[in-house]
């Protein structure tokens, strides 16, 4: 029988492999292959095969790291089409660090992806489609703020990244020309700019001052979804928090380290650390599931870097979501009754990573007028996953339909989320299922900032 | 011959890429063995042309479930042809007037439980896995879990089967009546054959009326043998509880050291006891529970007054797995089982086997049906104790048989436990068995590589 061999008996030829075992080895190890992660997984729940499962993903990151299976021939298709929403971990029974071993499989992929589109370039052919237009949102998109807060949307990032051309280019128009059409239709109404808080600046508490937060504003919650920021900073005047918004911070890396681009997330988290150390607030708030996810766990970027480890140790214990401070210093003065039946969708990086579902549930129920009723698989990933949905259209609108399906049996006129991730693709799943006049997709902070008279 | 293949079954559910592939390498258990070809077929008459197929090439064929099996029981160990059945899961009807279920082998165990009690019927079988695992594979490995104890395993439940023989025939067996005495009973042979006499696709389960309540209590003693007298003092006092748990002092420190539980550190055992049935009857039964406990020398008994209460105990005795899982990389689990009298003694020979092998030895397990679970946490890269553990391991069997008990009371032969079977069974038992597989199976070309022996082999073998 062939079972691993240990870890010094391997001899590899490929370095990439040598780095993916260095990187991830012993954690997949840790995983004694029970399967009690599968009923988890939303992937493997649609496409229904074991590769497409945690349990199948961390074998075959183990098989790459021994080189028995090629890295990019592989192992990189199964990991693409994982979420990373992590519900695995949270159903794990021995605690396998998942997102360890899924970050490191995405770091070497993206590395020797990059060094086989360079060797490709010289021989002049186009590369893997995907992974370009990945590469293109990414490095040249999210870091920069500036570029995104003028940004109106998707679109624009569309055009401005040189996305279209590309498209063309690789004659991928019709692969992509779908999903763009149906994500233009649920694009957010821009507000004017005018009506923007400026960063760098304190709004003071309303009545006695509690405590004092920095708010983390996030660039596509900035850029697109600027109201809802506004509003969170205003319920949390109201609640008695007197809140900063520090000038120097930046995206928070998250799909930069989801995409395996660890690199560039570490320098975005060092340059966050040292904005929000600077403002001396009691805590760090932020309202975006997949953010804060990424910034509760900037100690793990930093696992080699005695320094700068607990400076984001510190950073980390500051970290909250929105609905927590909402809960820790309420109960909000509502004003209104909100009208109809309210349900709610766990943001995965909120649920499975910052465990914070109770929160945003206790503030539902509070809302006066309103009855809230829990859809079936609300902790399951409505499969928007970064970009997940625009590289992996059809798998993605797979997950969403079957979600749709659970929405409609709680006759929900209204779905909150707490990500602008989910929100969009709970926008884009009412508007395929033709219900956009009936339901209203919204975040949390709208219902809120509705119930207590903010605009 | 792939194209013969794809006339069966279409593109999409067949698997060659190498990723897939090893994506079926491997069970729960130990071993990773590379199929040529991975099929998800979507019913019987696919099945059934594919097994043909097999027959007249001669390729192996290893259907399998949830792979969640710890004996190796869907391992391709010969590569061949790898038949996913957890997506044969279409089928799941509850027939409330005749207290049946009838579903295809792919449903999870958890859904036919959750389904029953939504109409107020029950499906007793309870392994631990049973939100991962299928029918198919519960049957097939005949499993079972606490509530064995009151309610019988597996194959107490099925009624009816429909089989693709291992000659690619379409056969059904039983019936959907409890009552059935047509012939050989097929049913009962198929369940726990492990996958060596038929692939089923589909399966009648008879069902029972839900127990109206239950109640439960948390026994500490400070020594392990008294804890084995009260279990069989209860058990002969005439009450059947509806489970009957024990953990040893390892479990119980690796519990509070995995999540503190308010568990007694310095217990030697605990014994969780659950009565279920009438409420006014169950009300005496754990009284009476409690007494004989404290009778053989129970340091404390603490009966759950609340539904939370009774989760808080039930929790203590479901964190043992993951808790232990800790202690080490590598977990040899084992089920070996013995009479109920008999549980004391087991206990005590297990005690030595720890001390002579200097193992990190632990004990849980459903005490009320003699079902151990000695499980030794090691790490298998650890050349020279793996050799220990195999030695432990053997004398684990042998102590279990010489007391008259089995090698596996729940999770099967598969790989792991081949080495043994004639140490329990005899020559003439294991050639008996041996005659079945082949009047079934002439070419050998389903689950081979399990439950008999290769010629010689007498000692599992865990070391690469
Ligand atoms: C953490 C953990 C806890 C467990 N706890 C328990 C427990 O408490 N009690 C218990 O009894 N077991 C337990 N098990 C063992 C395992 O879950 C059971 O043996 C289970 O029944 C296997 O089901 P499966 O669907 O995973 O089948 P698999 O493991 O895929 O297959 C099991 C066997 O059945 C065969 N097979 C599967 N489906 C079919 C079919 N349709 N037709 C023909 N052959 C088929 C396979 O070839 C194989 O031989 C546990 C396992 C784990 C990992
Ligand atoms: S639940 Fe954990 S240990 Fe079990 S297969 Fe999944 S990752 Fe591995
Ligand atoms: S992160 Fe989500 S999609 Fe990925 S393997 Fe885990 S459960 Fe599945």
């Amino acid at each position: 029988m062939t079972t691993c061999p240990p870890k010094h008996e391997l001899r590899l030829q490929d370095p990439y492999a040598e780095k993916l075992r260095d990187l991830s080895y012993d954690a997949a190890n840790q995983c004694v292959q029970c399967g009690y992660c599968l009923p988890a997984c939303p992937t493997y729940e649609s496409m229904g095969k074991e590769s497409a499962s945690p349990r199948g993903r961390i074998n075959l990151v183990k098989m790459a790291a021994e080189g028995k299976i090629d890295i990019q021939k592989d192992l990189a298709k199964p990991i693409d089409l994982c979420l990373g929403c992590r519900a695995c971990e949270v159903a794990c029974p021995v605690d396998v660090p998942y997102a360890k071993i899924y970050e490191a499989a995405k770091e070497v992929i993206a590395e020797k992806q990059e060094e086989a589109r360079v060797q490709e370039e010289r021989i002049k052919k186009s590369s893997n489609f995907q992974s370009k237009l990945r590469d293109t949102i990414l490095k040249n998109v999210f870091p920069h703020k500036g570029r995104l807060r003028l940004i109106g949307n998707v679109t624009w990032l569309y055009q401005q990244a040189g996305v279209n051309k590309l498209v063309r280019k690789t004659k991928a128009i019709n692969q992509i020309s779908e999903p763009m059409a149906q994500f233009e239709k649920v694009l957010p109404r821009l507000e004017f700019p005018g009506k923007r808080n400026k960063w760098g600046s304190t709004i003071p508490a309303k009545g006695e001052k509690k405590a004092r937060v920095a708010f983390f504003a996030g660039c596509i919650m900035d850029a697109m979804m600027y109201q809802i920021n506004r509003q969170t900073v205003e319920l949390l005047c109201l609640v008695g928090c007197e809140v900063i918004i520090p000038n120097q911070q930046n995206c928070c890396g998250a799909l930069h380290a989801h995409q395996g681009l660890t690199n560039q997330a570490r320098t975005l988290a060092q340059a966050n650390i040292e904005a929000f150390e600077q403002s001396g607030a009691d805590y760090y708030i932020n309202n975006a599931g997949g953010c804060g996810a990424m910034l509760c766990e900037y100690d793990k970027l930093f696992e080699n870097d005695e320094q700068w480890y607990a400076r984001a140790k510190d950073f980390v214990s500051k970290s909250r979501d929105i609905t927590e401070i909402l809960v820790q210093y309420g109960p909000l003065p509502f004003q209104k009754e909100y009208h109809g039946i309210i349900t709610y969708q766990d943001s995965c990086h909120l649920r499975n990573v910052q465990k914070v579902s109770d929160e945003p549930r206790l503030l539902l129920q509070s809302v006066p007028g309103a009855t809230f009723i829990e859809m079936k698989g609300s902790d399951r990933c409505c499969a928007s996953g970064g970009i997940y949905n625009i590289l992996h259209f059809n798998e993605s609108m797979n997950i969403l339909d079957e979600k749709m399906k659970h929405v409609k049996e709680t006759k929900a006129t209204t779905i909150v989320t707490t990500n602008p991730g989910c929100l969009l693709q709970m926008k884009l799943g009412v508007e395929r299922q033709g219900s956009s006049s009936d339901i209203r997709s919204l975040h949390l902070v709208e219902v809120l900032a509705e119930a207590c008279g903010i605009r | 011959m792939i194209d013969r293949i794809r006339d069966i079954v279409p593109e999409e559910r067949i698997f060659l890429d190498l990723s897939e592939r090893y994506s079926y390498s491997y069970d729960a258990s130990f071993g990773e063995y590379l199929p040529d070809i991975v099929i998800q077929p979507s019913n019987s008459i696919e099945i059934a042309q594919l097994v043909k197929m097999a027959n007249k090439y001669l390729i192996p064929v290893y259907p399998r479930g949830a792979a969640t099996s710890l004996s190796g029981g869907p391992l391709p160990v010969e590569g061949g042809m790898v038949l996913d059945l957890s997506q044969l899961n279409k089928k799941h009807i509850i027939d409330r007037e005749n207290l049946l279920a009838i579903v295809s082998p792919g449903v999870i165990t958890a859904e036919v439980h959750k389904s029953a009690e939504e109409v107020g019927l029950f499906y007793p079988p309870d392994p631990s896995s049973s939100h991962v695992s299928t029918i198919g594979g519960n049957l097939l490995e005949n499993s079972s879990g606490p509530k064995g104890l009151k309610y019988g395993t597996t194959k107490e439940y099925v009624i009816g089967l429909e089989v693709v023989t291992p000659t690619g025939e379409i056969i059904r067996t039983g019936g959907s009546t409890v009552k059935n005495v047509t012939g050989y009973d097929l049913t009962r042979l198929i369940v726990g054959s492990e996958g060596t006499l038929g692939i089923v696709t589909e399966v009648i389960l008879r069902l029972i009326p839900k127990p109206k309540a239950r109640k439960t209590l948390l026994a500490s003693f400070d020594n392990l043998v008294d804890s084995g007298r009260a279990i069989t003092r209860i058990l002969s006092s005439g009450i059947l509880p509806g489970a009957m748990e024990l953990m040893d002092n390892a479990c119980i420190r690796a519990v509070e050291n995995y999540q503190p539980s308010g568990l007694p550190l310095d217990a030697q055992a605990l014994v969780i006891i659950e009565v279920d049935g009438h409420p006014s009857a169950i009300e005496e039964e754990i009284k009476q529970c409690e007494e004989l406990c404290y009778q053989e020398k129970a340091t404390n008994v603490k009966v759950a007054q609340t539904e939370e209460e009774r989760a808080e105990i039930w929790k203590a005795r479901k964190m043992v797995s993951p808790a232990i899982t800790q202690m080490g990389p590598t977990k040899i689990s084992e089920d070996a089982t013995v009479p109920r009298s008999k549980i004391p003694e087991m206990m005590e020979r297990l005690k030595q086997i720890r001390e002579k092998y200097q193992l990190n030895l632990v004990v849980f397990g459903h005490a009320g049906d003699g079902n151990l679970h000695p499980n030794i946490i090691t790490d298998k890269r650890n050349i020279e104790e793996m050799k220990r553990v195999e030695d432990a391991v053997s004398e684990i069997f042998e102590a279990a048989v010489s007391l008259g008990g089995t090698l596996s009371g729940e999770h099967g032969i598969g790989t792991l436990k081949a080495p043994y079977m004639e140490l329990e069974l005899g020559k003439e038992g294991l050639l008996m068995m041996k005659k079945i597989k082949e009047a079934w199976d002439p070419n050998n070309i389903l689950n081979p590589g399990k439950i008999f022996p290769k010629p010689g082999q007498t000692k599992v073998v865990l070391r690469a």
